[in-house]
């Protein structure tokens, strides 16, 4: 049946990606699967590939061997070439949000407009309803009162919750998350954090990049452990957290849940 | 000085400065196009074109506009290419402007920081629709600064055009002094000339950077 397929199938499967950049390889053979309505996020040391895979997953970096899934169709496409591709990764990514670490709004356009110009240009959605979706998630993310200022003159957390309404604004299946909190002073850390809780709840599936220990532990389903472009370890945060299988993990974690508590 | 004369010359260099007008006005128009061609042929990933692109651009730039005129000019017929002198000072004009005019719209399209185009790309935008949407407008401002100055330089360059005995402004100016022996008066009317139309241009600049800067003040 139609619905148990959906449901079976998982929303995003990383089978053993392999990314290089010149001489370096920087991904070396990563699975990884997301199924509907989890989140999973990633840690580990600087360098270690993290924001290269959930790029690649976007197809902003493309990978060399492997394959990327959303909801059971290959991102990756090496069979095809040109506009056809072209227009292929242009309706995958309509299907993913992805968060950048430093925002990326398109400050010449005004709040209501970063978000609403994805459903306009690309699902041809007429102006009004386009802007009751987009006042909607302003209002979700605690902004609706922004709706007409332009982005700098936005502190950092108002941005990036920008850029998190805007990824919503074409209702994706996945959210990708690449440590949309590490560019904000700290007092603003957690108005973003509130945000991604909230999506949390309502089952959206994640995919979150951080070096946010404490975060990662309180709003995952999955952990996977990364260093050197090998995955060293995954499993539920609560056994990754307290009670790692691995040495690596062991070392990195001492380093980093010394510096967040 | 001999205002009196002042004047009488008045009418006849004010014509001769619509030709300066015209001449780079159009050059400018087709500049535009040539300038876009350019910028085009260098995002092709076939590399000779793109060294046609840059070796083109190269050696406009490393050559006097003078010499280019001269060349065209008078060079031109020996392989059957005949124009007459706007035409001439147009085309050379339009071909030399678009080569300085490729750099700075490149340079301007490559200052908007490539975030943009990585979050316009992964809400879904194809190539053009990123381009004209997202990084064009944030291109504009630099775009239309660095333009502007080579307007202003393109008004100026047009004095080199009497060479090839175009009647423009200053080639008038000239004709006049050979006839009444006062270039002081003329000279000075001349240059006042040049400088309304450099400042009207400047005007024209400021007003559309202003236009394209709107977002940053609101
Ligand atoms: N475009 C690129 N060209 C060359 N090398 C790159 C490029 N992008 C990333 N790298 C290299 O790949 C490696 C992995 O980078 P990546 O950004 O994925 O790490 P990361 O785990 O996200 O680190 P951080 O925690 O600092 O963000 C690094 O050594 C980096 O220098
Ligand atoms: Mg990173």
């Amino acid at each position: 049946m139609k619905t148990e397929h959906q449901t079976d199938t998982p929303m995003v499967e990383i089978r053993n990606v392999h990314k290089r950049f010149g001489d370096l390889e920087v991904l070396k053979g990563i699975d990884l699967t997301v199924n509907r309505g989890k989140i999973v996020s990633i840690i580990g040391p600087s360098g270690s590939g993290k924001s290269t895979l959930l790029r690649s997953v976007n197809h902003l970096e493309v990978i060399d061997q492997g394959e990327i899934l959303l909801d059971g169709v290959q991102v990756n496409r090496p069979d095809m070439n040109g506009l056809a591709f072209e227009r292929h990764i242009n309706h995958i990514r309509q299907n993913m949000g992805m968060v950048f670490q430093h925002f990326n709004l398109f400050p010449h356009l005004s709040t209501i407009d970063n978000v609403t110009l994805g459903p306009r240009k690309l699902k041809g959605m007429d102006k009004k309803i386009a802007r009751e979706l987009g006042m909607e998630l302003l209002d979700r993310v605690g902004l609706a009162e922004k709706a007409e200022v332009f982005p700098n003159h936005l502190s950092g957390g108002q941005k990036q919750r920008v850029a998190i309404a805007r990824a919503l604004a074409m209702q994706p299946k996945v959210m990708l998350f690449d440590e949309a909190t590490s560019a904000l002073d700290p007092e603003l850390v957690e108005e973003v954090n509130r945000v991604m809780r909230g999506l949390a709840e309502e089952h959206m599936t994640m995919l979150i990049v951080t070096h946010e220990m404490t975060f990662a532990r309180d709003v995952s389903d999955w952990t996977m452990f990364m260093d050197g472009g090998v995955v060293v370890e995954e499993c539920a945060p609560e056994k990754l957290f307290s009670n790692p299988d691995q040495e690596r993990t062991c070392n990195f974690l001492r380093k980093h849940l010394g510096d967040n508590h | 000085m001999d205002f009196n004369l002042m004047v009488e010359v008045t009418p006849l260099l004010i014509e001769a400065a619509w030709v300066t007008i015209d001449v780079s006005a159009r050059s400018m128009f087709f500049g535009f196009f040539v300038a876009c061609g350019l910028v085009f042929l260098q995002s092709f990933r076939f590399a000779p074109i793109r060294w046609f692109a840059r070796g083109y651009i190269s050696v406009v730039r490393g050559t006097p506009y003078f010499v280019q005129l001269l060349l065209v000019f008078y060079g031109g017929p020996s392989i059957g290419v005949r124009l007459d002198p706007i035409t001439c000072g147009v085309f050379v004009g339009a071909f030399n402007i678009g080569a300085y005019m490729s750099e700075a719209i490149r340079g301007s399209i490559e200052s908007v920081d490539s975030g943009q185009t990585e979050a316009a790309r992964s809400v879904g935008f194809g190539k053009v629709q990123t381009m004209v949407s997202i990084v064009l407008p944030q291109a504009a401002p630099l775009m239309i600064r660095s333009v502007g100055v080579l307007a202003i330089v393109l008004v100026k360059n047009s004095s080199l055009v009497s060479i090839i005995s175009v009647v423009e402004l200053t080639y008038q100016a000239q004709r006049l002094i050979g006839s009444t022996y006062k270039p002081l008066e003329i000279f000075t009317l001349s240059a006042l000339m040049y400088i309304v139309i450099v400042y009207a241009v400047m005007g024209i600049i400021e007003l559309a950077y202003r236009r394209a800067t709107r977002y940053t003040t609101q």
